[in-house]
């Protein structure tokens, strides 16, 4: 299968008052075609960087980042993007928002067509009946399902999401990564998942890249071979334990600590 | 229904009662301070020259707003977007914001002599256009990178951005300072009216009021003006209720 991304020897730097400071050291992620990624590391190790990267909003000082078979200079309309906040804007409904990319990047689209397209996937994540609704009238779940519709609205190639169920009670992020699945299942894109949550990235990935404390690099990959159709009981396998250990230990050694025997 | 008319009309009431008492209690000449049962005379003998001074002091504020609308907003997108153009043009806005406008009245009647509805849309204008300028600059400039990312993520241009997503979420920020700008406004017009030799507007009656020592006829100013700037605060709480309505929150 082909590599839908491509991020070659990226090494970048910031620059702060008291000198350069370096985030990303030589990084290499390959993402295949319709498959999911899930990026883990310690906290500040330049993982938001990667997305933005990614997405065309920055560019490295050094490396390449090829999407498709491209290399990426800029942004491009081929890219959706999901943020912890769910940013949805106040002063639109709940169908007015997640039709805004398709104003950007569709602009000869009709309105009734926009609105075919975001009920198809309002009904997928189960927010039928919202459409009217402002950001403000609905809990913390559903305005997150409703900014996941917004980021693939434009059927984009590749889904960028920067800890996107993180500011989430424990049982609707566990519903999100449900519906996570189900939105894979009907939709084509290819999906790039930041998160500090071990389970999530097993449930969710098809393969699990733990990046090293800053500046990062990738310190381990681990290919999630488990069936298509996950529920939340294969979390409580053997299997998955013996994964979430290997991947905790992982965890221990970016951040410089020394793995648990067990 | 009720509340919204009922309550605010009763303090008004409560408020003439007790003025009325106090003027009647200490047993002041209407020469040291007119009483409300003074002003109906004063605004039945003068109401042609109410209505037409009012209307002076009226459009001239409204022009001087507008004006300070359009340039306030466009210094407040000028310092909301660039850093550089915010650290050199902060102290020279909070400077000029400092002087007294009263000491201006003189400088620009000189610059630009007998040109009195000029001057009074001038002057509405300096004095009201700091308000908008500071809130559009700030709220700009905290706009969180998110909001502007899922749009530039998709090759959007910065005017689109700003249209679609920076100029709505300043919306209420603008208000809240329109609702300041509005009285000031009127302190701007009224300087330039009273100060003016021939002026013109409600400013120039209260002067003429003070000059024959009509009191009743200043106080009875003062509550045409009281009046006006009610008129056009509420016209710019019905404007956002327009506008700006769903930053609304639904009273629990």
């Amino acid at each position: 299968m082909e590599n839908l991304i491509d991020i070659k020897g990226v090494t970048h730097a910031y620059k702060t008052d008291s000198g350069p400071l370096p985030v990303l050291d030589g990084l290499d992620v390959s993402v295949p075609e319709g498959t999911f990624a899930a990026v883990v590391g310690p906290s500040g190790c330049g993982k938001s960087t990667l997305t933005r990267l990614v997405a065309g909003l920055m560019k490295p000082d050094e490396g390449e980042v090829w999407l498709h078979g491209e290399r990426v200079k800029g942004p491009r309309k081929t890219v959706g993007m999901a943020f912890q906040n769910p940013v949805l804007l106040e002063w639109r409904t709940i169908l007015q928002n997640v039709i805004l990319p398709l104003e950007i990047v569709a602009p000869s689209m009709s309105q009734k067509d926009r609105e075919t397209r975001a009920h198809e996937l309002l009904d997928m994540v189960g927010l039928t009946g919202f459409d009217d609704k402002r950001p403000s009238e609905l809990s913390g779940g559903m305005r997150q399902r409703a900014s996941l519709c917004r980021s693939i609205v434009h059927k984009p190639e590749v889904l960028i999401m920067d800890e996107p169920f993180g500011a989430l009670d424990a049982f609707t992020r566990e519903d999100l990564w449900q519906t996570m699945r189900d939105l894979r299942k009907a939709e084509p894109f290819t999906c790039v998942l930041i998160t500090h949550d071990l389970r999530e990235s097993v449930f969710l990935g098809d393969q699990v890249i733990v990046l090293s404390g800053r500046p990062a690099r990738t310190q381990y990959v681990m290919p999630i071979e488990l069936p298509e159709d996950r529920t939340l009981d294969i979390l409580y396998t053997p299997a998955v334990a013996d994964m979430l250990h290997v991947l905790r230990d992982q965890i221990k050694i970016a951040q410089g600590r020394a793995p648990e025997v067990h | 229904m009720l509340r919204q008319i009922g309550i605010p009309l009763a303090s008004i009431i409560v408020f003439l009662a007790l003025w009325e008492l106090l003027v009647w209690a200490n047993g002041w000449p209407n020469f040291k301070m007119a009483s409300p049962s003074d002003l109906p005379p004063a605004f039945i003998r003068y109401w042609d020259l109410f209505l037409s001074m009012g209307w002076q002091t009226l459009w001239r504020t409204v022009a001087g707003l507008a004006l300070a609308v359009v340039v306030g907003t466009a210094i407040g997108m000028i310092i909301g977007f660039s850093r550089i153009a915010r650290d050199a043009l902060y102290p020279l806005l909070v400077g000029f914001n400092a002087i007294p406008k009263a000491t201006l009245v003189p400088v620009i009647s000189l610059i630009f002599i007998g040109q009195h509805d000029f001057n009074t849309v001038l002057m509405a204008f300096m004095i009201s256009f700091f308000p908008i300028a500071v809130s559009v600059g700030i709220g700009l400039s905290t706009l969180e990178p998110e909001y502007r990312d899922i749009l530039r993520s998709l090759g959007a241009s910065r005017f689109t951005i700003f249209r679609k997503i920076a100029l709505p979420k300043t919306l209420p920020e603008f208000f809240g300072a329109l609702k300041v700008s509005v009285t000031l406004a009127f302190i701007g017009t009224n300087l330039v009216e009273i100060v003016s030799p021939h002026g013109r507007g409600l400013g120039a009656l209260f002067k003429s009021g003070e000059t024959n020592g009509d009191y009743p006829l200043m106080f009875a100013v003062l509550i045409a003006l009281a009046f006006l700037g009610i008129v056009l605060y509420y016209a710019v709480v019905y404007l956002e209720k327009v506008f700006a309505g769903w930053a609304e929150r639904p009273q629990s």
